[in-house]
């Protein structure tokens, strides 16, 4: 009977991550999800002991109200720390269950070792992941002497105590489970570089869900299993994705992220002088023009410069007639799909943003692409050198259009530390300065 | 057990061509929408601070249960606020 329960609750569930779909169908979706949570812990609150329910309650009361306030104030440009932050609770609710149930001599040993090794990978790796990008530890790859022998190392032990806690089921070894998976998480995150962080939330999202998963098997409740399962297949495919638009693989990025950086090709090699302009000569040009691309990188994010980027979409469309459009690389911003948000929040219409496969096409019949705040994602040795870090990577075609704009605040290099060969090209005009500062001057000479 | 293992396969099923059909522009809502519902664990959590024999174990129960309510409310939060700048463009369009 309690199983039957479940079934609605997971039936919602499926839909709201169905009503993603399109934004039309998307907030409709999420309002079903909210009501499968609210079925599932109703039906369970029926079987609870009545003098256990206030203190049961007022931990939610209190879990929720935390919850709602930091979803309510968070700036969406620290949305991917927020998420890292939740899915890291989630995680270490997992240990927590897991714990409890050896505590309260459970015999599920091999369940809830799942639930607590992947509990404890995504929480303290989601604190590591939110502390690099909150700013607490630096967001560049952290690296140490023998990184990888060292993680091997770990990784065999927690493999050692897992399978030792499964047959000899000692207390003990469960808690030097706990302790080695905790520190496997730490060290597996800290030397991932901030431009991997998309990848890493995915996986550390799927963690969470897997976690949930481990708790439902080690419970017997169907309805975490089914979810765990959704959550945790859902989070590989946008780490897929993600890595598919770095040319990158998984184990490249939790293994080697270090090594990555450390083969940077040496700066310097395109000589040439950049071109600078004014951000009037950009206000010409783009008023002038019959169709604009705007190309935002997580540059243009850092400087809150979405709400001046709008205004000038909507000045060049209304006032000059000009077709503008944005267009988003997979991995531009912190989390997948971050960018978009970032532009929605600035009341950029979706129907104007595209994603890089459906305009990559379409510089070659623009007049301006305007990057801004986006380096290596519009890198052109990404398809031409292959001893380029970055080759491989598909990039935004933008050097196809007839004038390129670049917003920047200097010639230096993009998180993979290569020279973008775009800066000295005949029809590329420098804006430098603060992306915001450069669009906002442009706005107001289209305003003229 | 084998029989969950089976659940667990076929859903993961269809979480694969459910999240497949997710539109790019929507990937950070269905992060932080998978993120509210593996906030799920809070029927063990809730569960388990209800039959605990135990202090320590209902300890361990309670955390749980705050903890996961925090991802859950948390979760559902920052979904309702995203979607809610993707859909007040299409009134003015």
């Amino acid at each position: 009977m309690n199983e039957l329960i479940s079934l609605p609750s997971a039936i919602l569930f499926i839909l709201s991550i169905r009503g993603l779909n399109s934004p039309r169908s998307a907030r409709f979706g999420n309002l079903l999800g909210i009501i499968g949570m609210i079925l599932a812990i109703a039906a369970v609150f029926v079987f609870i002991p009545f003098p256990r329910l206030p203190v049961i309650i007022s931990a939610m009361a209190a879990g929720g109200i935390i919850g709602i306030i930091s979803g309510q104030k968070v700036r969406m440009t620290a949305l991917p720390q927020m998420i890292a932050a939740f899915n890291g609770l989630g995680g270490l609710a997992a240990v927590f269950l897991a714990a409890g149930e050896t505590i309260a001599g459970g015999t599920g040993y091999f369940t809830s070792s799942i639930g607590l090794v992947i509990g404890a990978l995504a929480f303290s790796g989601s604190m590591v992941a939110f502390a690099k990008l909150q700013g607490i530890l630096p967001g560049r790859a952290l690296l140490f002497p023998f990184q990888h022998v060292l993680n091997l190392l770990l990784a065999t032990v927690v493999l050692i105590l897992f399978a030792g806690f499964v047959f000899y089921r000692e207390e003990w070894m469960f808690w030097y489970l706990t302790a080695a998976s905790l520190l496997l998480g730490l060290l597996l995150v800290l030397p991932v570089g901030g431009a991997d962080m998309p990848v890493v939330i995915s996986v550390l999202n799927a963690c969470s869900g897997w976690a949930a998963a481990g708790i439902g098997f080690m419970l017997g409740q169907t309805l975490l299993v089914i979810t765990g399962a959704i959550v945790g297949a859902g989070g590989m495919i946008l780490a897929l994705v993600m890595t598919k638009a770095m040319n990158s693989s998984l184990w490249q990025i939790l293994l080697g992220g270090a090594a990555k950086n450390a083969k940077s090709a040496a700066p310097g090699r395109e000589t040439g002088n950049a071109r600078s302009g004014s951000p009037e000569d950009a206000a010409f040009i783009m008023e002038n023009a019959q169709s604009v691309i705007i190309v935002p990188g997580y540059g243009m994010a850092a400087a809150r410069a979405q709400h001046a980027l709008k205004e000038m979409s909507v000045l060049l469309r209304q006032k000059y007639r000009v077709r503008v459009r944005f267009a988003i690389h997979p991995v531009a911003g912190r989390m997948p799909g971050h960018m978009n948000v970032l532009l929605a929040e600035a009341d950029i219409p979706y129907e104007e943003i595209f994603e890089m496969d459906e305009i990559n096409r379409d510089f070659a019949e623009t007049d301006v692409a305007y990057v801004i705040g986006a380096n290596d994602i519009t890198n052109p040795l990404a398809e031409t050198d292959p001893s380029s870090p970055i080759y491989g990577m598909p990039v935004l075609n933008v050097s196809a259009a007839k004038t390129v704009f670049f917003v920047k605040r200097s010639l230096a290099s993009g998180y993979s530390g290569i020279d973008n060969p775009l800066f000295y090209r005949e029809n590329t005009v420098m804006l430098y300065g603060d992306a915001k500062e450069v669009t906002e001057a442009v706005v107001r000479e289209l305003e003229k | 057990m084998s029989e969950q293992l089976i659940i667990f396969i076929l859903a993961a099923f269809i979480g694969y061509f459910v999240v497949r059909g997710v539109t790019p522009a929507l990937y950070s809502p269905l992060m932080s929408v998978s993120n509210a519902i593996s906030g799920i664990v809070v029927l063990g959590a809730i569960g388990m601070t209800g039959f605990a024999e135990n202090i320590f174990v209902m300890v361990c129960g309670l955390i749980a249960v705050f903890l996961a309510s925090v991802n859950m409310f948390g979760g559902f939060a920052v979904s309702v606020r995203m979607l809610e700048m993707f859909k007040s463009k299409r009134k003015k369009q």
